[in-house]
């Protein structure tokens, strides 16, 4: 690659292909160029036009894993990317996860920005042990020498009869992890400017995008660019219960509360966006002032994000509680092909409904 | 194995009758496999199949080949386009069918669909959907059989896609390091999803990059059913005899998309519409009409006869039943476990009651 113009309007001057990393700061990151007014984007598009502009912000940025480039993306997120960024740069991979991924941490420390898409969460466990041994540890190995500024994206979630080895959300055994950052984008203006944040990030970032999210459409305000990874956010504000989801659940959680509205019950919607670090002053602060808390998650119970989420509250706001923290989560089975098993194994409007219900009975 | 899923011995291929020169059944068994496959691709868009469907169409030669070498007795590990395989196998139409429904009566009660097609008594291993993800099985398998002194073969099959992955690799260098009894069939139909083989591999002969793990390696013209059958039948008597594993290359085509859905835009319909020419039931079919062994009024037969399997396995699939929803969490832990003797005892202590 040559040196070439800087397709930003911020600087307009000429920018090297490899630039050195810039030193970790605190100052806002680099903001995707935002459209002139607001536009109607699916969840897929807000994902590509997020890697577009990211590309052209910064030449150091490239998308790497299996047919991303000429197949389009096996969820179509990168269609055209190639066209308009070249092979180099839309990069296309053997199936060769521990591979590329290695590679994708190895050109973080040559200076680039990389992203690296793993098709689905299920094909990253090929790759775990560079995830994990790897691009999270670096950097307390090394004593601070060595930083990984790696951004991973994969598919993750359930409801569309993939059976047991395409539909586990694995999100919250990574926040497991100390050294990474995780996130879950479940609106739009969040599909598109997560992005931009995890690449200005020092460390590696873990992105789930739920595959039962694709298609979902809404608006993208204008001027929407980079948004934090800190913090979580009220979608619906409320007084009697807090449910606490992300990702994937977030539409039928919205419902719940709605169901529940009409039934004169006023629910708060908390969506974590961060699962690792999680924002323990929003998750804290909505349950203190309502006093119950339900935490949905797609992730088998044992061990899961709830059960963590749960924890916390009851470590931390205990004597705030007027009931049992209760969790609605996934059945602890591998997941089933049969539409009726299935959903049964999976949370549901009902099932939310019925625990909110129960707490706000007081858990009996 | 479920009494209402009976086992359909190889013998009984619609259109084979005994007598039959062998090639008859070759052609049998890979109308059955095309005509079945057919039936699910308009059965999928009728939604009675759902999940991701991978149709073998245009490969049926590898597995009818490569199978027509093996002893009932003898292990097959296969990928997510295995519904072949499992009939091949001999595994039934319906137990297939039903389980493609995701019914109960289905070969793995409805907990697989599609891609985890298994049943034990037929040592069909799978349906596996992690691509790569069987090949150390089937070195577990050999190595079990080594292990107790029987003599059985495990044939395992997977696309060339694979061969980019480290499970490929690290199965192959222990399988010959141990010389354990195992065919590896690399079913190169040149794509893996949009990818071409020349995208994927820096040594796109793949026999020449098995053998660098010093094990017998060669290729076959994969749509011409009787050399993948005589090569097959070499390589598995020379694993018989002791010698340790094989790799058999195919040169196969996929004619349709990767799934039900694909744009196809990483390929040109003039290829596709090449290696159709070369459609390996046309050629066995048009030999065996060329030299007198088969009339016309014998395919229409075996037709019909294919036909009536199908249309069984379909009727069976609708009228059988759903698992029963009480049931979700079977399977999870052997019945013997005391995982599960203890499972109420632990739920009371959960609700605080006595159990
Ligand atoms: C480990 C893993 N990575 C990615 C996938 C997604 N995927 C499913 S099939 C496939 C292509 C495999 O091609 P090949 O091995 O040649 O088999 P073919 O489909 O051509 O029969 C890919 C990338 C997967 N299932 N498993
Ligand atoms: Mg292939």
């Amino acid at each position: 690659m040559s040196a070439r113009r800087s397709p930003t309007a911020r600087s307009g001057a000429r920018a090297t292909a490899v630039a050195p990393p810039p030193p970790p700061d605190d100052a806002a990151p680099t903001s995707p160029e935002p459209e002139a007014g607001p536009r109607t984007l699916t969840y897929r598009e807000a994902c590509r036009e997020g890697i577009r502009a990211a590309m052209l912000a910064d030449e150091r940025v490239f998308l790497m894993g299996e047919d991303v480039g000429m197949y389009g993306g096996c969820f179509g997120v990168s269609m055209g990317l190639l066209e308009q960024f070249g092979p180099e740069r839309i990069r296309d991979t053997p199936l060769s996860e521990s591979a590329f991924v290695g590679a994708g941490i190895g050109a973080a420390l040559g200076g680039m920005r990389p992203i690296v898409e793993i098709m689905t969460v299920n094909f990253s466990l090929l790759a775990l042990d560079q995830i994990m041994n790897t691009a999270a540890a670096l950097q307390h190995m090394s004593g601070g020498q060595f930083h990984v500024p790696l951004v991973i994206r994969m598919t993750t979630g359930a409801g569309r009869q993939l059976a047991a080895q395409h539909s586990h959300s694995l999100e919250g055994w990574y926040g497991h992890i100390p050294g990474i950052r995780i996130v879950a984008p479940a609106t739009i203006p969040d599909a598109y400017g997560m992005l931009a944040t995890a690449l200005a990030d020092p460390d590696p970032v873990l992105v789930f995008e739920h595959g039962g999210l694709y298609n979902a459409s809404g608006e993208l305000p204008a001027g929407a660019g980079a948004v934090d990874l800190d913090t979580a956010a009220v979608r619906r504000p409320g007084t009697d219960l807090t449910l606490i989801t992300y990702g994937g659940t977030l539409p039928m959680v919205l419902e719940a509360a709605e169901r529940l509205a009409a039934a004169g019950v006023d629910a708060e919607v908390l969506d974590l966006r961060t699962l690792r670090p999680l924002d323990d002053v929003a998750i804290l602060g909505s349950v203190r002032r309502t006093h119950r808390a339900v935490v949905v998650d797609e992730g088998w119970r044992t061990g899961s994000l709830s059960a963590e989420v749960a924890a916390r509250i009851t470590e931390h706001a205990f004597y705030d509680l007027d009931a049992p923290v209760a969790r609605v989560c996934s059945a602890e089975v591998p997941m089933p092909y049969a539409r009726h098993l299935e959903l049964a194994a999976l949370p549901t409007l009902e099932g939310v409904v019925a625990a909110a219900e129960r707490v706000l009975r007081g858990g009996a | 194995m479920t009494a209402d899923t009976p086992t359909q011995a190889p013998a009984s291929t619609p259109g084979f009758r005994d007598g039959d020169p062998p090639e008859v059944r070759l052609l049998a068994q890979m109308l059955l496999v095309r005509r079945f496959e057919e039936r699910c691709v308009e059965l999928y868009s009728a939604g009675s199949i759902r999940g991701f469907l991978h149709v073998y169409v245009g490969e049926e030669a590898v597995a009818t080949g490569v199978m027509s070498a093996l002893e009932p007795d003898d292990a097959v590990v296969a990928t997510y386009r295995e519904h072949g395989h499992a009939l091949l196998k001999g595994m039934s139409a319906r137990a297939v069918m039903a389980e493609m429904y995701g019914k109960v009566t289905g070969c793995a009660r409805g907990r697989g669909g599609s891609m985890h097609l298994f049943e034990a008594a037929t040592r069909f291993y799978g349906g596996n959907a992690i691509v790569g993800g069987g090949l150390p099985l089937a070195i577990g398998l050999a190595l079990a059989d080594r292990l107790a002194g029987r003599d059985r073969v495990t044939a395992c099959f997977f696309g060339e896609g694979a061969m980019a992955e480290g499970e490929f690799h690290e199965s192959v260098n222990l399988a010959a390091l141990w010389r354990l009894p195992v065919l590896f069939v690399c079913e190169n139909n040149l794509y893996a999803m949009g990818t071409a083989l020349a995208r994927s591999e820096s040594e796109t002969n793949l026999a020449v990059k098995a053998a660098a793990y010093e094990l017998p390696a060669w290729s076959v013209d994969g749509m011409d059913v009787l050399a993948v059958a005589e090569a097959a039948d070499r390589a598995v008597q020379a694993i018989r005899a002791g010698g340790g594993p094989h790799f058999l290359e195919a040169r196969t085509f996929r004619f349709r998309a990767h799934s039900m859905f694909d744009p196809e835009r990483y390929r040109e319909k003039a290829e596709v519409e090449q290696w159709k020419q070369r459609d390996p039931i046309e050629l066995l079919r048009g030999r065996l009409v060329g030299q007198g062994t088969l009339a016309e009024a014998d395919l229409a037969v075996m037709e019909a006869e294919v036909a009536a399997v199908v249309d069984d396995a379909a009727a069976f699939a609708e009228e059988s039943p759903l698992e029963d929803l009480a049931d979700l969490e079977l399977y999870v832990h052997d019945p013997a476990s005391s995982v599960l003797r203890r499972a109420p005892l632990l739920a009371a202590a959960r609700e605080g009651v006595a159990p």
